[in-house]
């Protein structure tokens, strides 16, 4: 039985449709990469199931129906880093991590000394204000405020869009790591298709807001039809 | 598109047609009720140009109300060098000073955004009124000065009342041709530009100090016009008839008439004069009621239904009148 | 243009000078967490303020201890600040800052008339919870109530800063401020945390108000000069800074008695206008105040 499942979604902004019926799975502790050209519907696939944008059509997760807003799939246990990282900018590094453990009512030591461990240049910043990151800094902000709220699924978007290969080295380890330690599934949207493929144990690839092509990581490189046309390489 | 140009000058040529007739089937102090409707009226359309189209936002414009009726009352009552200024040739310099008053405020207030920019014209509304009781010698301090009582030039044989009637229409109709020409025109679409998103405009090429500015002076030129008229009618002024209130009841007509709307501004303007002056009407139209047993006498009733009329217009006809009247017409002009 | 000066007159007029400081820092605290918390200026703070006082009244009309009645109206503040976000700010929060601007000042309107109606018009004594008996400070009388209020106001934004500072739905609100969306994401109900801002600065309002009535006497028009020196002080000390409506409104209040006591030109009639001139030249200098944070918006 699959953790996440979206059961022909569909989405649209104002009266255009970006979504026309999309249906996948990622497994418990899976990692799953959605891929595809610009505007293939990608990001938006993301939030629908976050219920930032509106949708139709059912998600299942962990066995329930996912609520379409929000505040409540986040109260589910889903952790969205939005296309643009989302940064609290105007506040501190340390407030930004306070607020992805929002959900939860437990001490906040433990998943913030974790957070510093994978990256310790958020603890030297710790009050400096948010926006005042450089884009990598940014990013691992980012994804240690997903982390705070110890998600049982992480979607996280484009997350190595204009970084340095080193940084993006980094955000990908402590992906790993999340995912044996807390047994987590990502779903992932990356532009950047070789990187994805060789973390994600599957991908979807989107076009025109449907599911183009699906299969195993090996299965996807393997076929040269498949990275030639859809993975541009 | 032509059609649409064919329309509204034949909506203008009907206004005046109407404006032209009504004295004669209403009483004297009727049409004295109008006229006033008139000032408020013309005081709206430069209101509209500043907020409605430009985007800034004034809660200050009785003040420049105020300088347009302080300065025809100063020239015609001190007079310069002893000479006492005619009533009918004050108008123009009330609406060039106060203009100029318009200028000097929109200058410095280009560094402000919107909410900031509310405040300073607040705050300026509101300490104006302190100004002629600290410069009162020159000014009159509270109790004010007294004018001359309007009279019809070349002894035209027509009651004060209606001459002051037709002397603010014909104004208010030769002020609203020009608004007209303005916002159809090249000033016009910067404006708009400029309150839809600033920084689009300005990497257009539109110069925000220069039109920005602009629309304050202008606006401030029509506030002048329509206090000095106000100080005419009147015949006489003092801090109370340009109080700190007047500038909330501008916005108030302004978006009941419709933020950038030009004709259906005397809807505006007219709601604005019944409640100052009718609010014991309105008061007895609320007993009808149930559970409502209001004492018409009450100070508190035109801020009451003002506050409500207010909240209701925005929240369910943001574009007021001219709103309304847009989307109803809309589809007979073919637009959009 | 200097007139005669004595020392006990200087820190008598100081004093003075604070307290007005306290009164406008009060309603300059209310206004500053609605802005903070909504990105709205709220032009009905002022008469917000005034109404709950009349409710005050009207309990200790009826027999109520100030003490007694002064948890009620802050629960009927409170309730009414969050009612009035939900019913008419919200449906316009993402109008444009002109339509907001006038909401809320037909929220002013409405809610003077509405005093007025319910209340009369006349002016009537408001007993405080201070004693106005004075005590000698060094040589210098200061009224007991004065104090009364400078620490009130003082208690009141510490109380606030540590609110906000550490605690989780102090944190929260902050957020929902800073950005909506973001804070959709981690769980945080948005529209909630905006209606809990207003109903805290109905709060604060309410307690300024109380303050004020005393001093002033209780009429319907009672907060309008106050609410402008407020929004002075606010804008003073930076629109998003609860120490610095605190700090803006108490160097407001000495600045101005100083000027009005010793500039003859500005005497009491200028001291509004004075007031208004000063910040207007404070915000061309430093746009975001004493201690605000502006975000430069480059063309």
């Amino acid at each position: 039985m699959s953790f996440l499942e979206l059961r022909n979604v569909e989405a649209r902004y104002g009266s255009v449709r970006a979504l026309h019926g999309i249906s996948l799975q990622v497994g418990d502790g899976e990692l799953v990469a959605v891929l595809g050209a610009n505007g293939a519907g990608k990001t938006t696939t993301l939030r629908a199931i976050s219920g930032t944008v509106r949708r139709s059509g059912d998600v299942v997760f962990a066995g329930q129906k996912l609520s379409r807003r929000p505040e409540a799939t986040a109260r589910a246990g889903i952790a969205h880093v939005p296309e643009g990282r989302g940064t609290f900018g105007e506040l501190s590094v340390w407030d930004n991590l306070r607020l992805g453990a929002h959900t939860r009512r437990d001490n906040l030591k433990q998943e913030a000394k974790r957070v510093f461990e994978f990256f310790p240049q958020l603890e030297s910043r710790r009050d400096q204000q948010g926006g005042t990151l450089s884009g990598g800094e940014q990013q691992m902000l980012a994804l240690g405020r997903a982390m705070m709220a110890r998600p049982k699924l992480l979607l996280l978007d484009e997350p190595s869009l204009g970084l340095a290969p080193i940084v993006v080295t980094v955000i990908f380890e402590a992906l790993e790591r999340m995912k044996t330690d807390d047994g987590m599934s990502v779903l992932v949207v990356e532009q950047n298709a070789g990187l994805a493929l060789e973390h994600a144990a599957r991908a979807y690839v989107l076009e025109v807001g449907k599911v183009a092509v699906e299969g195993t990581s090996d299965e996807l490189r393997a076929n040269e039809t498949v990275r030639r046309s859809y993975l541009g390489y | 598109m032509r059609l649409r140009l064919w329309l509204e000058l034949a909506g203008f040529a009907v206004l005046a047609v109407v404006v032209a007739a009504v004295p004669r089937f209403v009483s004297d102090f009727r049409a004295r009720e109008l006229a006033i409707v008139g000032m408020y009226f013309i005081a709206l359309l430069g209101l509209s140009i500043l907020t409605g189209h430009s985007g800034q936002i004034s809660l200050g414009h009785g003040a420049f109300m105020a300088i347009g009726g302080y300065t025809t009352a100063v020239l015609s009552v001190n007079g310069v060098y002893g000479h006492q200024i005619r009533d009918l040739w004050t108008i123009p310099i009330a609406g060039v000073i106060a203009g100029v008053a318009g200028l000097l405020v929109g200058l410095p207030a280009l560094r402000l955004s919107g909410l900031y920019l509310a405040l300073i014209t607040f705050g300026i509304a509101v300490s104006f009124p302190q100004l002629p009781k600290k410069f009162d010698h020159f000014l009159g301090g509270t109790t004010g000065k007294i004018l001359a009582l309007p009279r019809p030039p070349f002894g035209l044989s027509t009651t004060t009342n209606n001459w002051m009637y037709y002397l603010t229409w014909g104004i208010a109709l030769v002020l609203l041709l020009a608004a007209w020409s303005l916002v159809r025109g090249k000033t016009g679409r910067a404006l708009k530009a400029i309150r839809d998103s600033e920084v689009a405009a300005a990497s257009s090429g539109v110069s925000l100090a220069k039109y920005k500015t602009l629309a304050f002076g202008i606006s401030a030129f029509y506030a002048g016009v329509a206090g000095s008229l106000y100080a005419i009618a009147n015949a006489y002024v003092n801090p109370d008839v340009f109080p700190i209130i007047l500038s909330v009841y501008l916005v108030v007509g302004l978006a009941v008439g419709g933020l950038d709307s030009l004709i259906t501004l005397i809807a505006g303007a007219g709601l604005i004069y019944f409640l100052q002056n009718h609010a014991d009407t309105v008061a007895r139209w609320l007993n009808h009621l149930p559970a409502l047993n209001l004492d018409p006498k009450q100070p508190g009733i035109p801020s009451l239904v003002f506050g409500a009329v207010l909240i209701v217009v925005m929240l369910l006809l943001p574009g007021g009148a001219g709103g309304l009247l847009r989307r109803l017409f809309g589809s007979l002009t073919g637009r959009r | 243009m200097l007139a005669a000066f004595t020392w006990t007159e200087f820190a008598q007029q100081l004093a003075a000078g604070i307290r007005e400081g306290a009164i406008y820092a009060g309603l300059a605290l209310a206004i500053v967490i609605i802005y903070r918390s909504t990105r709205v200026i709220n032009f009905a703070q002022g008469e917000m303020a005034t109404f709950t006082t009349f409710i005050a009244w009207s309990l200790m009309n009826h027999g109520l201890s100030f003490w007694t009645a002064f948890p009620i109206v802050l629960a009927v503040a409170f309730a009414g600040g969050v009612a009035i976000e939900r019913i008419v700010i919200h449906p316009v929060a993402n109008a444009s800052v002109v339509t907001i601007v006038i909401v809320t000042l037909g929220l002013a309107l409405l809610l003077n008339g509405l005093t007025s109606v319910i209340w009369g018009g006349e002016s009537r004594q408001f007993k405080g919870p201070f004693s106005t008996r004075t005590i000698d400070v060094g040589g210098v009388p200061i009224s007991v109530q004065d104090i009364g209020i400078v620490v009130v106001s003082i208690g009141l934004v510490a109380l606030l800063a540590l609110f906000f500072r550490y605690t989780k739905l102090g944190l929260a609100l902050r957020a929902a401020a800073v950005n909506p969306e973001s804070s959709r994401l981690v769980g945080i109900r948005v529209g909630w945390m905006l209606a809990l801002g207003w109903g805290i600065a109905a709060v604060l309002g309410a307690v300024a108000g109380m303050m004020i009535a005393p001093v002033v006497f209780l009429d319907p028009n009672m907060m309008q000069t106050i609410l402008l020196y407020a929004f002075a002080a606010a804008v003073l000390g930076g629109l998003d800074s609860p120490v610095g409506a605190v700090v803006g409104g108490i160097l407001l209040g000495v600045t101005i008695t100083m000027l009005g006591r010793y500039v003859g030109f500005i005497g009491s009639t200028l001291k509004l206008p004075a007031a208004l001139v000063l910040i207007f030249v404070l915000l061309l200098v430093r746009p975001g105040g004493l201690f605000g944070r502006v975000a430069e918006r480059r063309v």
